[in-house]
């Protein structure tokens, strides 16, 4: 079999299938698109799991007069009950790293800073504030763990980990991971329906010719690779549009947009919608061709 | 297993063998084919008669394995059919050349390129193609015609193209299936003296037809079917029974 031969086949084949080579690329590259996506939001995730975790500290909230709360009955913690939380994060060095205390002033100028020219800003007092301690954690994933010790112990009111409110955040964007991955699923399934849908008719358009190509001994590779050839060049075409897609989404949203505005966390770099293009080329060449391979079978036998 | 023998290697020793072949179709109440036996030799020139529905076009099928045998065994060029591996088809064909009564040439390829088709299947390198596609022309009668197509050519001619196609891979049989049924009576005697020109240089010819005279004037064996049983296998017979 020539390469030329083999080509020119090919040629005739695209040229008779226009509009269904275009819906075929088309899907392809949604689905293969979604895919990336799929990808890339999972990559995220593990990025700002890493960005945060390494930041996690666990807030220790006293209690306060001004500050209602079912845990300390309206009373101001006492210098004893400070000394005693004290002394339970002094008895965990193996966990904390390092322990901050935040005075209820400080605590209010911080809430100032942080919540400067709106009016819950205005209406804060120094009473309403809670004295805390800001614990630094040798092991993030032991937050809940230090957090569990701390909440019995008098003059305790409140223990925050950062963990329970990132975990929310993570299952939010797991959860669209997986609907991507889901639309992408469905979308592989028209496409492949299409692909052999699109093989289908073009063995049939083209039963006579490939019936002289039997009759003069042609191999079943030679008859069927002009069609498996045409599948995985839109395939291929699918897969370069969508991994375009990606790149531009890329930059528009994430590099344009949400790196330079919301710098609370990190972002995925441009490197890594590059390292899924090869997986998305070789699911968009693979799939097709095998979709026409297994159609040919039934469609061109020998 | 003999590959790419030269028709004449074939000389004497036997190109078709059926023994005991029937076959069967499903749903069909009579068998297409009846257990048939016979031996083709090679160099032999066979008129292959009987009327529609006789088992003319399941024999022929046969022979390029588009059909398997019910019972009975066939070989063809030294192969046994039966156990014919379904790779293995494509060495078979490119041994046994058909033509058609409709021709089947591909329309929008000219004459040198439906002749090449068959070249190209093989693996044949082009530098091979481009000397051995004009001898074959030339030797069915169509040098000059070779950039032509399908289209422009009379009906004659273009059944000189299919023959082309067919011997150009040197086949041991070449089977002709009604080559003439489309022509007309002055271009038929010149498509069979191709056929027979063809089979003096050493390819066995096997040819299924209804034209009676063509049989009569060439006197060559002739294998009767009826109702899928062979009836008559005679030395230069005639189209119709003569003792």
């Amino acid at each position: 079999m020539q390469a030329s031969f083999l080509f020119s086949e090919l040629k005739t084949g695209l040229r008779r299938n226009v509009t269904m080579t275009i819906a075929v690329v088309v899907t392809t590259a949604i689905s293969l698109a979604f895919f990336g996506l799929a990808v890339l939001l999972g990559k995220q995730v593990g990025v700002m799991k890493g960005y945060w975790y390494d930041k996690v500290e666990v807030s220790v909230f006293m209690c306060s007069s001004g500050v209602p709360s079912l845990s300390c009955s309206g009373q101001e913690v006492t210098p004893e009950q400070q000394a005693g939380i004290q002394a339970v994060l002094d008895g965990m060095p193996q966990l904390v790293e390092s322990v901050e205390y935040e005075s209820k002033q400080e605590a209010f100028t911080r809430f100032k800073e942080q919540f400067a020219g709106r009016t819950i800003a205005d209406k804060a007092t120094v009473e309403g504030m809670p004295a805390s301690f800001r614990v630094k954690l040798r092991d993030p994933g032991k937050a809940s763990e230090v957090a569990d010790a701390l909440r019995p112990v008098p003059g305790v009111d409140n223990v925050n980990d950062m963990r329970d409110i990132l975990g929310k955040l993570f299952k939010i964007l797991d959860g669209l991971r997986y609907l991507a991955l889901a639309l992408a699923i469905a979308q592989v399934v028209a496409a492949l329906l299409l692909i052999m849908n699109t093989v289908r008719l073009a063995a049939v358009n083209r039963r006579e010719e490939t019936g002289i190509m039997r009759l003069v001994g042609a191999s079943s590779w030679s008859i069927q690779a002009p069609f498996i050839l045409q599948s995985a060049l839109a395939g291929l075409i699918g897969a370069v549009l969508a991994s375009g897609l990606l790149l531009a989404g890329y930059q528009l949203i994430v590099a344009d947009q949400l790196a330079q505005n919301y710098r609370v966390t990190a972002y995925i770099g441009s490197s890594a919608v590059w390292a899924t293009i090869p997986l998305i080329v070789l699911l968009g060449v693979g799939l097709a061709g095998l979709a026409s391979f297994f159609t040919l079978r039934r469609y061109l036998k020998v | 297993m003999a590959t790419l023998r030269s028709p004449q290697s074939w000389a004497d020793r036997p190109v078709v063998v059926f023994d005991n072949v029937s076959v069967r179709y499903p749903g069909a109440e009579a068998p297409a084919l009846k257990r048939v036996s016979l031996t083709i030799t090679g160099g032999e020139f066979v008129f292959l008669v009987g009327s529609s529905g006789s088992g003319k076009s399941t024999f022929l099928g046969l022979l390029t394995r588009e059909r398997r045998p019910s019972e009975g065994s066939v070989r063809v060029v030294g192969r046994d059919l039966g156990s014919l591996r379904r790779w293995r088809i494509p060495v078979l064909r490119r041994h046994v050349g058909v033509v058609y009564q409709e021709f089947r040439l591909l329309p929008s390829k000219t004459v040198a390129e439906n002749v090449a088709y068959a070249l190209y299947v093989t693996g044949k390198r082009k530098a091979e193609i481009a000397q051995i596609v004009p001898e074959v022309l030339e030797q069915v009668g169509l040098a000059g015609k070779a950039e032509r197509l399908p289209g422009e050519l009379s009906g004659g001619e273009q059944q000189r193209v299919a023959i082309a196609r067919a011997i150009v891979n040197q086949p041991a049989l070449l089977i002709a299936d009604e080559p003439t049924g489309n022509l007309d009576p002055d271009t038929s005697v010149g498509i069979v003296q191709l056929l027979d020109r063809i089979n003096r240089s050493g390819t066995t010819v096997m040819m299924a037809t209804h034209d009676d005279s063509i049989v009569n004037q060439l006197r060559r064996r002739v294998i009767q079917l009826d109702e899928g049983t062979l009836v008559r296998d005679q030395e230069r017979g005639a189209y119709h029974y003569t003792s």
